[in-house]
């Protein structure tokens, strides 16, 4: 099982001793055009989670390649780069771009912007055609069945699924106003673990693709859990805010998971669990 | 700064109550405590996050920070004791710079919790200006004890005289009227932080005219950095 961070959350250029900790490092999401990203505040801790609504925060296409993507490249770590947009388009001429990188990691379910106007299905095709590195589609567990456009982002070529990104909330003030100036945000942390371990679940049963889990992963009990519910990977993301020594902790932890789980390693622990849902549903 | 990993558990030492703050004792452990300005992410217990704090006084093998119970975070530490321990990470940013001549300290209610360390670094007594909303929280002042002290309504501000090297920390109006005041001053700002290292893009406010990370730029910024996009397009 490989450890990486979720995207946006680590700058590897400002904490490089984190980001050697990881099997490889996640970029923060990459638009064609530079973005500031949402006024402030932009984040606000909620019961057991936080919100951010950060806003695609990044330098644009011409300024990564050109300025970020050779420095993240002395750090000596393969690198994942997140890419968004606002159509397909966008998406596939920043593909077309990369060289050098491991995997292109397709940011479709950044709940802080506008949704492209293309479907998911529609964007991993476009890419599809513009690189041959491997893609993972990033997704939303807000979908009411994320099983069914994991199987049509499968479909469209993608060679991986990275599950899941944020969902949409809202945290009030004293006063009964939003916290954050954009008023919703993405919720992560401890709280968004049940969620994601379900869409991986059902994502990993209809696909059978190789799954990034992610989603409130704090201890090596926690990543065997995603790895027992298919993930062959997995990232961390609000656990960093609190603990930059997590990925070398959540390594040294899983051994001990493992055994008291009563499995070899994480990959004999995937595939344990099999949601019944799933098995009623998925095709013979 | 401290090499970035897991954040070391550090035992309270103390708990005082400074007016309505809590001056929370810490075992300093192998932590260096850093230039005066700079922060720590103290661990709130119970809470998902940590929260960043100025070293307020750095005596022999211990760090204490000055805490204001604002919410559940702060309410959590400031209910800390004699033995409980927390994780701590830092000092982490930019402190203020020590190289000036006429140096001028300026608080602003909590503003006043790196002032007493800032002061013990400089040496030579520096004059101190504070301000507070109210008698009680000016009983904050008596860890500057040779401190001018004013409370709301008059300003501290009103206080200032020119030629000083302006060394502040307090409320976002205050800091902005001691800029209009002094484009050389050193401001001490604040932001909702997650992480403090850079790594979760909460903290941005508008500096040179942009939004850029308060962790990593400051959070002691010159006053003529802070400036709003209106600002710098005129």
């Amino acid at each position: 099982m490989r450890i990486l961070n979720a995207s946006g959350c680590l700058d590897a250029l400002a904490a490089p001793e984190v980001a050697r900790q990881l099997d490889a490092f996640v970029t923060k999401t990459v638009t064609p055009l530079p973005r500031e990203g949402n006024a402030p505040p932009r984040i606000a801790e909620t019961a057991h989670g936080m919100l951010n609504a950060i806003g695609l925060a990044n330098p644009g296409r011409q300024r990564f390649l050109g300025e970020h993507l050779p420095r993240l490249g002395e750090l000596g770590i393969p690198l994942w780069v997140s890419v968004g947009g606002f159509c397909a388009d966008d998406y596939a001429e920043t593909c077309a771009a990369l060289e050098g990188i491991e995997v292109v990691e397709l940011n479709l379910s950044c709940p802080n912007v506008d949704e492209a106007a293309d479907s998911a299905a529609e964007i991993v095709a476009a890419c599809r055609r513009a690189t041959d590195l491997p893609l993972y589609a990033k997704l939303s567990a807000a979908h009411p069945d994320v099983a069914e456009v994991a199987r049509a982002v499968a479909a469209s070529g993608a060679d991986g699924l990275s599950l899941v990104n944020t969902l949409r909330a809202f945290a009030l003030d004293r006063r009964l106003r939003p916290v954050l100036a954009r008023g919703s945000g993405g919720l992560s942390g401890p709280a968004l673990k049940p969620v994601a371990l379900h869409a991986v679940s059902v994502c990993h049963e209809a696909t059978g693709l190789p799954i990034v889990g992610m989603g409130g992963i704090e201890t090596g009990r926690d990543a065997l859990e995603f790895a027992a519910c298919g993930a062959r990977d997995v990232a961390l993301g609000t656990v960093l805010f609190a603990d930059p020594g997590a990925p070398a902790r959540v390594r040294s932890e899983l051994e001990a998971a493992c055994s008291e789980a009563g499995v070899a390693n994480s990959d004999d622990a995937r595939s344990l669990s099999k949601s019944p849902e799933t098995e009623q549903k998925v095709p013979a | 700064m401290q090499s970035l990993g897991s954040p070391g558990r550090h035992r309270v030492t103390g708990a005082e109550r400074v007016g309505p703050y809590t001056l929370l004792r810490l075992e300093r452990g192998r932590l260096d405590p850093g230039a005066p300005g700079q922060f720590f992410m103290l661990e709130a217990p119970g809470r998902l996050l940590p929260r960043p704090f100025s070293l307020c006084l750095a005596p022999a093998g211990e760090l204490a920070f000055l805490v204001d119970p604002v919410g559940p975070g702060t309410e959590a530490l400031c209910g800390l004791g004699p033995g409980d321990e927390i994780r701590v990470l830092g000092p982490l940013g930019r402190g203020y710079r020590l190289d000036v001549e006429r140096p001028l300290l300026v608080g602003g209610g909590i503003g006043i919790a790196p002032l007493p360390y800032l002061a013990e670094q400089l040496g030579s007594s520096p004059p101190v200006l504070l301000g507070f909303r109210s008698s009680e929280h000016a009983e904050a002042a008596t860890l500057l004890p040779a401190a001018e002290v004013v409370i709301d309504p008059v300003l501290v501000t009103e206080l200032i005289e020119p030629g000083h090297d302006i060394l502040a920390c307090g409320p976002e109006p205050m800091l902005e009227a001691v800029a209009a005041l002094c484009s050389t001053a050193q401001l001490a700002w604040e932001a909702p932080m997650a992480c403090g290292y850079g790594a979760c893009y909460g903290c941005v406010v508008e500096i040179d005219g942009v939004l850029k990370r308060l962790c990593l730029e400051g959070p002691v910024l010159d006053a003529a950095r802070v400036r709003t996009h209106a600002e710098v397009a005129a």
